[in-house]
This record gives structure tokens, sequence and C-alpha cells, in this order.
């Protein structure tokens, strides 16, 4: 009986140890040297393999990043300008100094404004919808309003208002990956810079139409008039197939160009509520 | 047995309401909109500015490329405007819109109804002329017919197959055409047959067009090289490759083009343009359009005028009926609902259908129960609820393995499937992502 287990003991033994110095020669000779600053990276990163940055996850990126050996071109949307920072201190590299991003919905053109002429009854989805046709507005260029930019989002910053019919972008929870940029079958939803205290002015639309079929399929559509860039000091308006579009590295947020705009299709998010009458005088005043 | 395409198909009931109804002609509109994008392909730019007067069978739009059609005024009067306007489906595309005065058309254009039966034209000149006159295809893919015509080198024509199927439900355009114009088609297709050198055309009915068939099989009696071939009912049979292989007994191989296999396919309609264009010098400007539905007080087949509003004609025929939840362009097959009445007929538009609310309930889609009715009646063999899937996980570079480009968008699927799920929806989506993926890997 004894023999037995003695015997069973040793021969399991040998095997285990044969197998542990075949293993170790075997790994030597297979052996894949891996930078162990790609780990080290990667911990840095958020880990939210969002694909943002434009490789694979952050593992991709941590790699590229490391094997590039130069930080230039280099940026996670997610972690900002601090984890970079820290990814550089690492390194021993500079990062490079990125304005924070945010997306922007450049559309305004809710239920009152934008009333709807017929119901679309096909899948609820905006890609399915823009194939077929137009929308069930009078405007073709608009936000369809089925939510592919919501069902993208991975870090819920993106919400369908009921009121409006619109997405709204929670600017805390955004982090400008630009999956929604890319979902969005119209084009409507645009990064743009964060803006100083998150100050950013923009134009809400994107309707190409001539002035007056885009005012008849929206009371704030942009109409391509000309106001804005005749009234802005810096240049940074540029009026494009019937459509104006604000250079967010232009532009000073002087907010000349809101005062002006007779359909009110340009937009100023963040800054403090100031008596409105006096302003306007001002303003236009100025031009 | 009649002869009929072999794989899946489905059996919609036809309501051929119209089948009966003469051809009438459609007064003029007051203000036409011709849009410059009635084709596939590349939109025509026009070559008239605002303020220039123009006939009827003037050249508006000329052909820009290859696969593009000349544009032809369908109406007299003046130009009121060059640019974009809003269409059917609510999109802008390039128009130009003219204010009817009158009714003059060009002195070039022979308006006697006697038929002319001799020609004396080159393949070359043929071919020249479909082009001239902007002749694309009036089934609803509006090809250019000239592109159809111009046999790539390397491939032989061997028989010209005319369709004459229309196995959408409720349209009699092409029915009506038969009955009243067979003699102007059977000359159509000897020029066609000259001008891609074919000694061989068949002409597809289904047998549920039995005075169809009697009319082409007597008007073409004395041409030995048309055969009418009576077909078994079957959606979708009017489909380019469905019918040769109803027809011919040939299959076109997945991404092939018909001529492949030898053959050139026409729509009845088509034919009918082609004759007055080669025979009386008129360019396709006017089409017959099916105005139908169940609750319509007056369908009608009507020959009408390109660039006419939709509003018009269905005032014409009674208005929009009370409970209309729907009105739409073309079948209720493949045809789509249209967004904007105030849009206009294109040379595509085969018929304003209105359906009412009862006949289109929008039943929420449930899951898929794996039953395989789409895989029975895709007559292309593909497997419906599999590319669903995979384009709504916008696995694309997938859809093309299971040859998601292959799909002629009939919309069997949709119509068969059990849980209203809207199979056909998602697969478009796909062809036009697999499309992208294709043409950036060249």
């Amino acid at each position: 009986m004894e023999d037995v287990l003695l015997s069973t003991v040793l021969v399991l033994l040998a095997l285990g140890v044969l197998a542990a110095v075949l293993l170790y020669f075997v790994a030597q000779k297979f052996k894949v040297y891996e930078d162990p600053r790609i780990s080290e990276v990667e911990e840095l990163l958020p880990s939210a393999n969002c694909g943002g940055c434009g490789y694979p996850g952050c593992k991709g990126f941590a790699e590229a990043l490391v094997k590039a050996g130069d930080m230039k071109g280099f940026f996670c949307n997610v972690g900002g300008q601090p984890v970079m920072d820290s990814v550089a201190e690492k390194l021993g590299l500079v990062a490079e100094a990125k304005e924070p991003m945010v997306a922007v919905v450049r559309c305004a053109g809710s239920c009152e404004n934008r009333p709807k002429t017929n119901t679309y009854e096909g899948v609820k989805k905006c890609t399915v919808a823009a194939a077929l046709y137009a929308g069930e507005t009078g405007c073709s260029f608009g936000c369809l309003g089925m939510g592919d930019c919501v069902d993208v989002c991975q870090f819920d910053a993106l919400s369908m208002n009921p009121l409006t019919g619109l997405p709204e972008v929670d600017q805390d929870k955004c982090t400008a990956c630009g999956k929604c940029v890319e979902a969005c079958p119209k084009g409507i939803i645009e990064l743009r810079k964060k803006g100083v205290k998150n100050r950013r002015v923009f134009v809400s639309c994107v309707n190409k139409a001539k002035g007056a079929l885009a005012k008849k399929s929206c009371e704030v559509a942009c109409i391509g008039c000309g106001l804005c860039a005749k009234a802005c000091p810096f240049g940074a308006i540029e009026i494009k197939n019937n459509l104006a579009y604000i250079d967010y590295t232009k532009c000073k947020l002087c907010r000349k160009c809101v005062a002006v705009c007779p359909t009110g299709a340009i937009q100023a998010v963040n800054f403090p509520i100031i008596p409105k009458k006096e302003t306007n005088e001002n303003d236009v005043k100025a031009i | 047995m009649l002869k009929r395409f072999k794989k899946g198909g489905i059996h919609p009931h036809d309501n051929k309401i119209t089948r009966a109804k003469a051809i009438e002609v459609m007064p003029l509109p007051k203000v036409a909109v011709i849009s410059m994008a009635q084709h596939i392909g590349a939109p025509a730019s026009p070559v008239v500015k605002r303020g220039d007067i123009v006939k009827v069978g003037q050249l508006i739009g000329q052909a820009k490329g290859f696969i593009s059609a000349n544009i032809h005024s369908s109406v007299s009067g003046t130009v009121k405007s060059v640019g974009d306007a809003v269409n059917s489906m609510g999109l802008l595309v390039p128009s130009v819109t003219i204010t009817v005065d009158g009714d003059e058309w060009l002195e070039t254009i022979d308006r006697s109804e006697e038929i002319v039966e001799k020609f004396d034209l080159s393949p070359k000149e043929i071919v020249s002329i479909v082009a001239s006159t902007g002749i694309v295809g009036l089934g609803g893919a509006t090809f250019p017919s000239n592109v159809k015509h111009s046999i790539p080198e390397g491939k032989t024509a061997k028989a010209l197959v005319v369709n004459g199927v229309e196995c959408e439900p409720y349209l009699t355009a092409d029915h009506r055409l038969m009955l009243e114009h067979g003699r102007e088609i059977v000359v159509a297709i000897k020029i066609i047959c000259h001008a891609i050198g074919v000694e061989k055309a068949y002409i597809g009915i289904e047998n549920n067009k039995l005075d169809a068939i009697e009319s082409m099989t007597k008007a073409s009696a004395d041409t030995p090289i048309i055969e009418v071939v009576p077909l078994r009912v079957q959606y979708p049979q009017g489909s380019e490759k469905q019918l040769i292989e109803a027809t011919m007994g040939a299959e076109v191989p997945s991404g092939a083009l018909p001529i492949q296999v030898g053959a050139v396919v026409q729509n009845i309609g088509t034919m009918y343009a082609i004759y007055q264009a080669v025979q009386k010098h008129k360019p396709l400007f006017e089409r017959v359009v099916t105005v139908t539905g169940k609750s319509v007080s007056e369908p009608k087949n009507l020959l009408t005028r390109v660039g006419s509003p939709v509003n018009d004609m269905i005032e014409y025929c009674g208005g929009v009926p009370e409970g209309t939840a729907k009105v739409i362009d073309g079948g209720p097959m493949m045809g789509r609902s249209m967004a904007n009445l105030s849009g206009v007929i294109n040379k595509g538009s085969s018929g304003i259908l209105m359906m009412p609310e009862t006949e289109t309930p929008a039943n929420d889609a449930s899951s898929c129960i794996r039953c395989g009715k789409c895989v029975q009646v895709c007559p292309m063999g593909l497997e419906p609820y599999l590319l669903n899937v995979l384009a709504d996980k916008r696995n694309f570079e997938e859809c093309i393995e299971h040859s998601a480009m292959d799909c002629i968008e009939c919309g069997s699927c949709s119509f068969t499937c059990p849980a209203h799920i809207r199979l056909l929806d998602n697969i478009r989506i796909a062809k036009r992502e697999v499309g992208k993926i294709l043409r950036n890997r060249k």
C-alpha cells in the first residue's frame, strides 16, 4: 500500500519537474520582449477602450505611443491633458498641449421651431430614415431625432430631450471621442473647442438650402444672410452654401454675431446672463 | 406548365384596379418643376437660365458623364428659376422650374397618331438617338438606356428581353401600353434588336394579364423574331435577373450584369418611349402613371408630363380619400412613401398609390423566431435574417461574405416576416456600407 503511494508521488513529482524544465527552456526560446513601458503607460490611461484616439483600445494606443517615442499626434481625449501629462512624465517626453473639445449638436429644430410634416413609421434609426427620405420635418438637413448618437455614446454623455426631440450633450461627461460624429448620418454633431469657462459660440444649423426655403422649414435656420460674417471683427465666420460656419480657432467669443443673427441660429452657451437690451444696442452700434 | 423564376418569390394580391381604364391625358400643370436628377448617375447640368422661353421637347439639362441622361422640357413657357427644389421625398434636388404658357411643341416632333413602321438607321445612330432623347429605364430603376445598348467589348448580346411583367401590385401602366400601343412596341423591339445585333426577342408577360398576352401575340404575329412568353404569376418576376431566368433559362452570376449571359432587358414603357424617340423624334418627357388605391374615387392611368405636381394628379382622380395613411411613389412592394405631396412626377414614377390606414398598420417588430420564411422567399437565395442582424451590429465585412450586394431590394422578406421585422430597411443600410467598403478596396 505504502509502495503505491510513494511511487505515485514520486512519478508525479518527476513529471512536474520535467515539465517545469521543459517549459522554462521553451519560454526562453520563444520569449517575446515587450517594452515594460507599454503596460506602464496603459495603466495610466483611462481604460475606456473607446477608440477615440484612432487606435484599437488603450493598449493599442500605448503600444503605438511607446514605439513612436514622440508624443506628437497622440492624444487621449478621455483622459485629457492631466493624463497625457502623466504619461509624458513617465516616458520623459513632453505632451502636446491640446485644447479640450466637446461634442456640439448643430441643430435647434425643436418641435416648435420645426413643425412635423409627416410621420415616420420605419425602423427607429437615423441611418435607416436618412437612407429613405428627408425626415419628419420640412428640413432635409436637420436632426432626425431617433438617437443613433445616444446609442453609440459609451460615456452616457448624450441624451434625447423629449421636449425638443433633439439630443443634448452633457459637457462634463463628454470626452470628445467622436463616436457620435461618425454615427450621425446628417453630420450635425461637431467636435468644437470646449472654450474658456465652457463658453462657446456656434451656428446651430446645418441647412444648406437657400434662405427662403430654410426659413420656411425651420424658424431658427441659418439663412446664409452673411450679417454675422460682416459683424465678426476677427474674420472667424465663413458663409458657404448658404450656411455660416464659425471657425472656433479664430472665434474670440465676443458674441457680436449672436446679436445680429436675424433668425437666432447662432447660439452662445454658458455665458453669464446680462440685461439683454443694452448689449444688443451696443453691439449693433459697434458694427 | 408555365415558366417562372425558380427560387423564392411571394404572391401578394395583385389589386389591379385600373386594368380596364384606358390611358387618359392628364391636363397640363400650371408650373412644372423638372428635376435634373431623374436617373441613376450624375445629375444633368441645366442649359437654360431664368427668363428663357422654352418649348415642349427642348433640351434643358445636358447629361454629365457616361451614366447620366439628357433632360427635356415637358411644357412650354418661361423658366421661372433654376436651382434646388424639394422633391416628393422632401430632399433638395437641382431642378428647372417652368411657368406653363400654352402647349407649343418643337416643330421636329411628329405629333400624328400614325404608326411609322420603317426605319433606316445604323445601330450607332439608334444608340445616339436613344442617348440624346434622354431615355432611361421606366420600370423604376431609371438606368440610362443607351448605356445598356452599348454592348461592352468582348461581350455579345444574344437576346432582347422585354419586361411586360409589371409584378408590382396595383400598377397597370405597362399593361395599358401593351393593350393600346402593342404595334408601336413591336416596332421598337425591331429597332433595338437591330441596334444591339440580336435575332431574338422575348416579351415576358405574367398570366394575370391574358388580354395583354393576346394583344402582344397579335401585334407580333408577322415578326418571327419576337416570342411572347406567358409567365406564371410570382413576385418579383419583373426584376431583371428573375425575368432573364424565367424567359431565357439563364442565371446571371452574382455581381455580374445581364450582358454576361447575353441579355439586354428593357421595360415596356421604355420600349414605347424608344419608339417615340426614334420614329417620332420625341424626347422622353411624359409617361403613363397609374393613380390608384382601394378608396380612391376615380383611379386612372394618366399620360402625364414629367414635372407635374403629385397633388394635381391626386386632385384629378378625386382627391386624397379620407383615412389615407400613406401616399406611395410607385407600387406597394418597392415604392416609397412620399413626404411631400407638392413634389413632382419623374421619369421613374410608375404610380401614385394611396393606402388607407387599415392596410398599413405599423406593427412593432418582435424578435426573430427563426422560422426561415425570409430565406424561403428570397429570390436571390440570401439569408435576410442573418444580414439583418449583421447590419444591425454594423458588421459589414461579414455582410460581404453573405452577398449583401446581391439583394435586389424586392422586399419579399419584409413582406413575409411574421415578426414584422423590417428586414429590407437594415439590408439596404448594409448594401450602402458594403458598397463604400468595396469602392475603397479598389
